[in-house]
């Protein structure tokens, strides 16, 4: 055993304050909360009679909720593949050293600095689709003017579902070997959630292009010219240098992106609330319903546990990984 | 030794640095609401001033006019005694509710709060968070002035737990009269009447029904105006005590009315609050509505003129009602402001200088009727001879969970159209709610 220096317990001292309120304040809560959607807290006042895993199996029953992993699923994909590729092509148009590259840059991150909820307002106004009665509005509008007018479309406001129809040839061979569920709304795609998925991917591309361009900064030139000298087009040097020179890049923004996705709230309640259908309702959302509004508090508790795990699932190995890497470095 | 000093000056801030966060936490669980102070009205108030937390969801036009008006009362009966309005924004206080659940699990409630008298109640866990206020009824007299069928919603478990201020009208068909005039129609009385309307309307190129489904409720709304037109009265009371079933075929008739209703609605209506649609009205460019008469209210506040009323289609003679009532918390920060507060809330004065700006009418009988608005005094002379059925959209019919769930099928409805699937949801939200087997 070392001898207790006072280097050591200066460090101890300096960790614990910040190591006890995490300690209480997310992992105490975390802890508080999983307990809780284990009870029978059906009312204002509590009640912690012990009911097992019941609240679980009846949220995996009901149909919103069924339709709000649905929505997760969609816009977490969606999300993360426009805000990569957004994020991507700008930082590498950025990279070209132009001119007025600090103003590109300042422009293309300024949308981080503002709130969802503003973000959310804002879009509902642009997206807002208008009527036969009343015009079009905001980018419909646009459309019009531009001669694109067979682009206009109901954006947040039509509830259409794109699936799998259980009557064609797909849907038919699925039923076939026992996945005829597949071929439900349930497991669609919900076009009012592509809406919500322009506002965020406008708000966080810039964020995206932010990492990326300290990434592509990072890779010394030789690399480019070396390729150069052996005959690489442009598009090969992207292809066969950059692009895997940024994985670690790539990753974290995934990771950074993911979890806002899995977990969000403000900008689907200020832009859209739940949609046509619950067409952009999410489990966040969901769980601010059950537990405030319908005094279920310990099914919400069991919804905030289940977006707890998913995004488990996404940042774990994550975290195994960087941990590894970091060892062998 | 300077070392040590150093060490022990780095402890220090250590710990202080610590406190501060931990305290800054604590702090943050607590303010859940935001609160708009107003100045007392007593210049000279003493150094240790009273205070009152009125918590409510009326932020905005004629509901915060008249809940002023009553803080008016309030203070010139009880000067020095500053009156702190905790409103939290949102139709009918969805999300001031969510708050006030918090605060009241928190220990940290409002002196009293804005209520839907009926089962809402249900939803506070009286027994642990109110106070009933009996006493108050009997001193104020308050069972003599407000209606029988008032009295029988107010009571659960056989106290009172609110002072009801006002009441409201859900069940109004709000119309454009220069539309209607200009294509020579009468406002519908019957749902086969209002499709031959809704039709010829819509072949001149005007929205027949205008809807706002924004904040997930309206639909829920709309829904249950239908199911009273479709089933009468009583069976539409049975609903919510069990004596009527949802698997009953009116309610299937009355969900195949609301969708056919639907096709009639301008598309955008999901991306609107009630307000917006009912905007569609003012412009010219929709001719009905169906909302409570908070819509009259809004209208005046537009400064819009042009609207007529009658009872939705079926509802001629029935009341749809809910009611906002003024709870007490039990053992509230300001005991004796508070029961003053109620007092106001009940009274003749009080409730006059609140109802015409909110634009409701009187809970109480006993108002001056010249005092309000020509759709007023119709509706206070409904209120006086047609059956009273309880709205369930605003917390009067059902608990709170029957009635999330309730809200849920009919936002779900809206867009699905699947009938025997939304009435097999509502059948279960009963069975939920244990009224129906």
């Amino acid at each position: 055993m070392r001898r207790l220096t006072r280097d050591r317990i200066l460090s101890i001292a300096l960790i614990t304050p910040s190591a006890v309120a995490i300690l209480v304040f997310v992992y105490g809560f975390i802890g508080f909360t999983g307990f809780a959607s284990l009870t029978h807290w059906d009312t204002l006042f509590p009640d912690y009679t012990f009911v097992g895993l019941r609240n679980y199996a009846k949220l995996f029953t009901i149909e919103r909720f069924q339709l709000d992993l649905r929505n997760t699923v969609t816009f977490t994909v969606f999300f993360l593949l426009a805000c990569l590729s957004v994020g991507f092509g700008l930082a590498v148009l950025i990279d070209q050293r132009i001119k007025g590259e600090g103003l590109f840059r300042s422009i293309f991150l300024f949308p981080m600095a503002i709130s969802f909820v503003v973000t959310g307002v804002v879009w509902r106004w642009l997206l807002a689709p208008g009527t036969e009665q009343t015009g079009s509005y905001g980018v419909n509008l646009l459309f019009e003017q531009a001669g694109l007018g067979f682009l206009r479309n109901g954006w947040y406001t039509a509830p259409i579902i794109w699936h799998i129809s259980s009557e064609s040839t797909l849907g038919i061979l699925l039923q076939s070997i026992g996945l005829g569920f597949l071929a439900s709304p349930k497991f669609g795609i919900s076009w009012p959630m592509v809406s919500v998925v322009i506002a965020a991917t406008w708000q966080m591309s810039g964020y995206t292009m932010a990492m990326y361009l300290a990434g592509l900064r990072g890779i010394p030139d030789e690399l480019r010219e070396a390729a150069r000298v052996d005959g690489a087009t442009e598009f090969q040097i992207y292809r066969y240098i950059i692009v895997p020179l940024l994985t670690p890049i790539t990753l974290s923004a995934v990771i950074i992106l993911g979890h806002i996705s899995l977990k969000i709230f403000d900008l689907v309640v200020a832009m859209t609330g739940s949609g046509p259908g619950f067409s952009t309702d999410v489990p966040a959302f969901y769980m601010f319903d059950t537990t405030f509004r319908g005094n279920h508090f310990a099914e919400g508790a069991g919804i905030a546990i289940i977006i707890l795990l998913v995004v488990a699932v996404l940042i774990i190995p994550y975290l195994i990984y960087s941990a590894r890497t970091e060892v062998q470095q | 030794m300077s070392h040590s000093k150093r060490l022990l000056f780095l402890l220090f801030s250590v710990f202080t640095i610590g406190a501060i966060v931990l305290t800054a936490c604590g702090g943050a669980a607590t303010t859940a609401a935001p609160a708009a102070t107003q100045a007392p009205a007593a210049t000279q108030a003493p150094a240790a001033a009273k205070k009152l937390e009125i918590f409510s969801w009326w932020t905005a036009g004629g509901e915060a006019d008249g809940l002023n008006a009553m803080f008016d009362i309030y203070k010139a009966a009880n000067p020095g005694v500053e009156i702190i309005n905790a409103t939290v924004a949102g139709g009918a206080g969805t999300n001031a509710k969510a708050v006030l659940a918090t605060r009241l699990t928190g220990g940290d409630p409002p002196d009293s709060f804005q209520l839907h008298a009926g089962l809402e109640v249900e939803k506070y866990s009286p027994d642990q968070y109110l106070q009933p206020l009996d006493d108050l009824y009997a001193s104020e007299g308050l069972e003599k002035v407000f209606p029988k069928d008032l009295l029988s919603l107010l009571k659960y478990q056989g106290h009172y737990w609110g002072v009801p201020v006002n009441i409201h009208r859900a069940n109004v068909l709000w119309y454009n009269k220069q539309i209607f005039a200009d294509n020579n129609l009468k406002p519908p009385t019957t749902f086969d009447e209002f499709f031959t309307v809704a039709e010829a309307l819509k072949a001149k190129g005007i929205v027949p029904l205008v809807l706002g489904t924004k904040e997930g409720w309206e639909s829920g709304h709309t829904f249950e105006t239908i199911l009273i037109g479709t089933l009468g009265a009583e069976a539409y009371k049975g609903l919510w005590t069990g004596k009527t079933q949802w698997t009953d075929p009116g309610v299937t008739q009355a969900l195949e009315t609301y969708k056919k209703m639907l096709t009639y609605a301008n598309t955008d209506h999901s991306a609107l609050t009630w307000s917006e649609g009912a905007q569609y009205l003012v412009d010219g460019k929709g001719a009905m509505h169906i909302m409570g008469d908070w819509t009259d209210g809004w209208f005046t506040s537009k400064s819009y003129k042009g609207y007529g009323w009658a009872p939705v289609p079926g509802n001629a003679g029935i009341f749809d009602a809910l009611s906002d009532s003024f709870a007490l918390a039990k053992n509230p920060p300001h005991a004796d402001e508070a029961t003053a507060w109620l007092k106001v809330a009940g009274s003749k004065a009080g409730q006059e200088a609140f109802n015409p700006k909110k634009g409701s009418i009187c809970a109480r009988t006993d108002c001056d009727l010249s005092l309000f608005n020509d759709y007023l005094k119709s509706a206070a002379g409904d209120w006086q001879k047609d059956a009273i059925v309880p709205s369930v959209t605003h917390g009067a019919a059902a608990i709170e969970s029957w009635a999330t769930a309730y809200k849920d099928a009919m936002a779900l409805f809206a867009t699905s159209g699947d009938v025997a699937a939304t009435q097999a949801a509502l059948q279960q939200a009963c069975v939920d709610a244990k009224t129906c087997k």
